[in-house]
C-alpha cells in the first residue's frame, strides 16, 4: 500500500487547514521559482521522464502533450485550459482536489503555463460544483493577494494569470474541443480535429487542454523527481493515482494509490469490501461510464491500470472511477441507465450519436422489460458499431461500449430475461 | 430533448446594482472583445438572481456583451442547468439519478419526491414552495446518493432523511448540507485508511459545508451581496499582467452579426447625437491614447434634390452599409471624399467596422466617381454583377 508520505494530495479529504499557510506547510509552493528558473525545456523533459498519462480519462502522455506547443509565439498568446468540467458517471476526484487541495492545481497552472509559453490559464469547471468554484476562487485569490500570481508570479519573472470559469451542466464540454467553445460563449459542440488545440484551440490560438490531476500532481512530481513518480505502478502506467469508487462497497470513498494496485486490494484496504463478500460481486465498470463493464470473477485479480484493463479484460482505466455492482443489481437496466445519460447528453452535431443514442436507449428499454426478440440483441450490437467511430468526437464510442460491453459478457440475462417474458415463466437465471 | 421559453415571461429584467458590478468583473477575465466568453457566468447569476433564465434576461445579457439573442437563447437552451420555466420558490431539488446514485437509492429519493412535490418533474408543488427534476451525474459519486438543492450538495442520504429535510425546508430551516450519515467528506465512513495525520477536528466541515454555512445562501435568491466582490486579476494599474501591452494578443473575434432593425436603430441613436459623442473622446480610457480625435463631419438631413448617389459602387458598402451611412447622414460621394482623417475615425467609430474606411481606400473611391469617373468597382456594380 502507498504510504502516506508518498501521497500528493496530502489534504484529500480536508481534514487539515485548507489556507495558503496549511498547503505551505504540507511542502506546497515551495522553491516554484527554481523550478521556473530551470527552464521551459527541463519541465517538459521531467514531465516526459515521470512518465505521467493524462489522468482525464485517454491517458495520453502528459509530457509529450505539452511538447506540441509552439516554441515560440507567431504573435499570437497561448493558453493552458484546465478541463475540470468532471462529469463522467462514477467520477468524483477532481471536486476533492479543488475543495480541499486547491494550491496542489494552482501552483501547477502556473508551471505548466509557463512551460507551454502561457501569460494565461482559464479553469473550466462544471457548472454543479458551486461551492467547489468558490473554494478555489478563494483560493486563488490568496494567491493573488501573496503574489503566487499575477505580475512576476512567485517571483519567478513570469506574469501568469489564472482565471476560474465555470460551465452550466453539459457534459460534452469535457470534450476538449466542445470544452473551448464553450468557454468563448457557445454551445459546447466538438470542433473537428485537426487544427488540434494545440495548433488553434482557445480563441484561435495555441492552447493546451489538461486535467486537473494532471496538473495538480506537477509540482510534486518536479520537486521530488521524475524518478520518485516513476516507481510507482507498472511500466507504462507510473505514478500516483486517485481512486473514486462507489456503488456496492462497504465503504466507497475516493482515495490515492498507487498505480497498478490490485482490485482486490484497493477494495479490501480502503473500502471495506464487497457488500456481501467478493460471492456477491456481479460486475464492475473500472474507469467511469464510457468503458465497458467488466464481470466481477474477473475482477478480484485485475491490475487496476490502463494497460492492464485494455489490454486483458477489454475495458480501461479511464478516470480510475470505479462503480461496483453486486448480486442485487439488475446489470441490464445498469447499463440502459448509462444509455439514458449518453442520449440524455449527446449535443446533436452528429447524426449517428444523435439519433443513435436514442435509438440504442429505446431498445435497451425493452431489453430491460424483456419485450424483445433474441435478434435484437445482435441488432443492437451492429448500431453500436455503426455509431462507433463515426463522430467528430468520442461520445458516440463512449455511448456504444457499455452496450458491448454488456452484450459481450452478460448475453445470457439478457436472452434468459426476454425467453422468460414471452414464456410467462421465470427465467433460469432470475430464480436461482 | 426540446427546451423551449416559458410561455409566460415577466416584462422587464435588471441586474442588482451589486450584480451588475458583479457581471461587468466577470468580463475583464477574457481579452477584449471576446466578452462573448462570460455568457454562461451571467446568464447563471441572473438564474441565481431570478430563480430561473427569463426572455428578458436573456435580451439584457445580450446587450451587455454585445451579442446576437440567439446566440444567447441557444446557450440558455443547450446547457441544461438554466431553468427555462419558474421553479420552486423555496428551492428546486435535483436528484442525481445516473448509475452509482441510482444502484445506491436515487430511485427512493424521486418517489418521495413525487409524493410530497409533485408527480411530474419541472412542476410546481401544490403550495409553489418546490419542484423537483432528475439530474445527469453530478460528481459526488463516492456519496450516493445525493441531491443538489440550491447551491449545495446533500449526500449520503436515506429516503426518510430526504423527506425530513424537505420538511424543514418547507419550515424555513436550511440544514447544513454535506453527508448526511456522519462522514466528513469522501473518506471511507468506517474510518480513515490513509492520510491518518490529518484527522478531523480541524474545522467542524469539509469545504463545501462549510462555505454553505459561513455564507447561508444554501437556497437564497442571490443579489450579489452575500459575499464581498474581488477581482484580484486586475492589478494596481487597472491592467491584467498576462494581458499587459507589449504581450500577445489574441486575434478578434469575428462581428457578430445583428438583425437589421438593431442596426438601423443603433445607427438612428448615433446620427442624433453625433456631436454629444464627439465631445468625449476619452469614453474609452485605454484605447483613446493611440487613436485619432474623433470630429463630427458635415451631415445632411436628406439627400440633395438630384436624389442619393449610389454608395454601393464604392468598393466596401454594401446594401446594409449604405442604409446605415444614409441614415449617419451621408447621401453622396463628394461628402465621403472629403473626410478628414478625424473625421474618418469618427464615422469609423459608429461603423463597427473598424478600419474598413481607409482599407477600401473609401476616400480615393469616392474622390472619384464624385468628378464623374469610374472605378473598377463600379463598372461591376454597373454591369449588375455585384448586387
Amino acid at each position: 500500500m502507498l504510504k502516506d508520505q508518498d501521497r500528493i494530495f496530502t489534504n484529500l479529504y480536508g481534514m487539515h487547514d485548507r489556507s495558503l499557510a496549511g498547503a505551505k506547510q504540507r511542502g506546497h509552493w515551495d522553491g516554484t521559482a527554481k523550478i521556473i528558473q530551470n527552464g521551459r525545456d527541463w519541465i517538459i523533459d521531467q514531465m516526459k521522464a515521470s512518465g505521467l498519462r493524462g489522468r482525464g480519462g485517454a491517458g495520453f502522455p502528459t509530457g509529450l502533450k505539452w511538447s506540441f506547443m509552439p516554441k515560440e509565439s507567431d504573435g499570437r498568446p497561448a493558453y493552458l485550459v484546465v478541463n475540470a468540467d468532471e462529469s463522467e458517471p462514477g467520477t468524483c476526484k477532481d471536486r476533492e482536489i479543488m475543495r480541499h487541495d486547491p494550491h496542489t492545481l494552482i501552483e501547477g497552472c502556473l508551471i505548466a503555463s509557463f512551460a507551454m509559453n502561457a501569460n494565461t490559464c482559464y479553469i473550466y469547471i462544471r457548472g454543479e460544483y458551486i461551492r467547489e468554484r468558490e473554494a478555489l476562487q478563494a483560493a486563488i485569490d490568496e494567491a493573488y493577494e501573496a503574489g503566487l500570481l499575477g505580475r512576476n508570479a512567485a517571483g519567478s519573472g513570469w506574469d501568469f494569470d489564472l482565471f476560474l470559469h465555470h460551465g452550466a451542466g453539459a457534459y460534452i464540454c469535457g470534450e476538449e474541443t466542445a470544452l473551448l467553445e464553450s468557454l468563448e460563449g457557445k454551445k459546447g459542440m466538438p470542433r473537428m480535429k485537426p487544427p488540434f488545440p494545440a495548433g488553434a484551440g482557445l480563441y484561435g490560438c495555441p492552447t493546451t487542454v489538461n486535467n486537473v490531476e494532471s496538473i495538480a500532481v506537477v509540482p510534486t512530481i518536479l520537486r521530488r523527481g521524475p524518478e520518485w513518480f516513476a516507481g510507482f505502478g507498472r511500466a507504462n502506467n507510473a505514478g500516483t493515482k486517485l481512486f473514486a469508487v462507489s456503488g456496492h462497497v462497504n465503504n466507497p470513498c475516493v482515495v490515492e494509490e498507487a498505480m497498478s494496485i490490485s482490485f482486490e486490494e484497493l477494495i479490501e484496504k480502503h473500502c471495506g469490501g464487497i457488500r456481501g463478500g467478493w460471492d456477491n460481486l456481479l460486475a464492475v465498470i473500472p474507469g467511469g461510464s464510457s468503458v465497458p463493464c467488466v464481470r466481477g470473477e474477473n475482477m478480484r485479480d485485475a491490475v487496476m491500470d490502463f494497460d492492464y484493463l485494455r489490454g486483458e479484460l477489454g475495458s480501461g482505466l479511464g478516470t480510475a472511477a470505479v462503480i461496483v455492482m453486486d448480486k442485487s443489481t439488475d446489470i441490464i437496466k445498469a447499463i440502459w441507465r448509462l444509455s439514458k445519460f449518453y442520449k440524455h447528453e449527446s449535443c446533436g452535431q452528429c447524426t449517428p450519436c444523435r439519433e443513435g443514442t436514442g435509438w440504442m436507449m429505446r431498445v435497451m428499454d425493452r431489453l430491460v422489460k424483456g419485450e424483445a426478440d433474441i435478434e435484437e440483441i445482435d441488432m443492437l450490437w451492429d448500431v453500436t458499431k455503426q455509431v462507433e467511430g463515426h463522430t467528430i468526437c468520442a461520445l458516440g464510442d463512449a455511448a456504444a461500449w457499455p452496450i458491448q460491453g454488456l452484450i459481450r459478457n452478460f448475453r445470457e440475462e439478457i436472452e434468459d430475461r426476454i425467453k422468460a417474458n414471452k414464456t410467462g415463466r421465470m427465467g433460469a437465471m432470475a430464480a436461482e | 430533448m426540446l427546451r423551449r421559453l416559458h410561455s409566460e415571461q415577466p416584462e422587464s429584467f435588471a441586474f442588482t446594482p451589486a450584480n451588475q458590478a458583479w457581471a461587468e468583473a466577470q468580463i475583464t477575465k477574457y481579452p477584449e472583445g471576446r466578452q462573448a466568453s462570460a455568457v454562461i457566468p451571467l446568464l447563471w447569476r441572473a438564474q441565481e438572481q431570478e430563480g430561473w433564465v427569463t426572455k428578458p434576461a436573456i435580451e439584457s445579457i445580450a446587450e451587455m456583451l454585445d451579442m446576437a439573442y440567439i446566440r444567447v437563447l441557444e446557450v440558455a437552451s443547450f446547457y441544461f442547468m438554466f431553468q427555462l420555466q419558474p421553479v420552486g420558490s423555496v428551492a428546486h431539488i435535483q436528484i442525481c439519478g445516473t448509475l452509482s446514485c441510482m444502484i445506491c437509492g436515487a430511485e427512493d429519493l424521486m418517489e418521495v419526491c413525487k409524493e410530497k412535490i409533485a408527480p411530474t418533474p419541472h412542476t410546481l408543488s401544490a403550495d409553489g414552495k418546490f419542484s423537483w427534476e432528475e439530474v445527469e451525474c453530478l460528481g459526488a459519486c463516492a456519496n450516493a446518493p445525493m441531491a443538489q438543492i440550491g447551491k449545495d450538495y446533500y449526500e449520503d442520504m436515506t429516503a426518510e432523511g430526504f423527506a425530513q429535510l424537505l420538511d424543514d425546508l418547507a419550515a424555513g430551516k436550511v440544514p447544513a448540507p454535506g453527508p448526511m450519515n456522519g462522514r466528513f467528506a469522501s473518506e471511507p465512513l468506517s474510518g480513515l485508511t490513509s492520510l491518518k495525520e490529518y484527522d478531523s477536528g480541524h474545522t467542524k466541515y469539509n469545504a463545501s459545508a462549510q462555505l454553505a454555512t459561513d455564507i447561508g445562501d444554501t437556497v437564497k435568491r442571490i443579489d450579489g451581496t452575500e459575499v464581498p466582490l474581488t477581482t484580484p486579476w486586475v492589478g494596481a494599474d487597472g491592467t491584467v499582467a498576462g494581458r499587459s501591452p507589449g504581450k500577445a494578443q489574441p486575434p478578434k473575434a469575428p462581428e457578430t452579426p445583428k438583425p437589421a432593425a438593431k442596426q438601423a436603430e443603433e445607427a438612428k441613436k448615433a446620427s442624433k447625437a453625433p456631436a454629444k459623442k464627439a465631445a468625449k473622446p476619452a469614453a474609452k480610457p485605454a484605447a483613446a491614447v493611440a487613436e485619432v480625435e474623433e470630429k463630427a463631419p458635415e451631415t445632411l438631413g436628406a439627400a440633395r434634390d438630384g436624389g442619393a448617389d449610389d454608395l454601393k459602387k464604392i468598393k466596401g458598402v454594401g446594401p446594409k452599409l449604405e442604409e446605415t451611412l444614409n441614415a449617419l447622414g451621408f447621401y453622396h460621394y463628394d461628402q465621403i471624399a472629403k473626410w478628414t482623417e478625424a473625421e474618418i475615425a469618427w464615422v469609423d467609430n459608429r461603423l463597427k467596422f473598424k478600419g474598413r474606411i481607409e482599407r477600401d481606400g473609401w476616400i480615393d473611391q469616392a474622390r472619384t466617381l464624385a468628378e464623374g469617373g469610374e472605378t473598377a468597382f463600379s463598372k461591376k456594380v454597373d454591369k449588375g454583377n455585384v448586387y
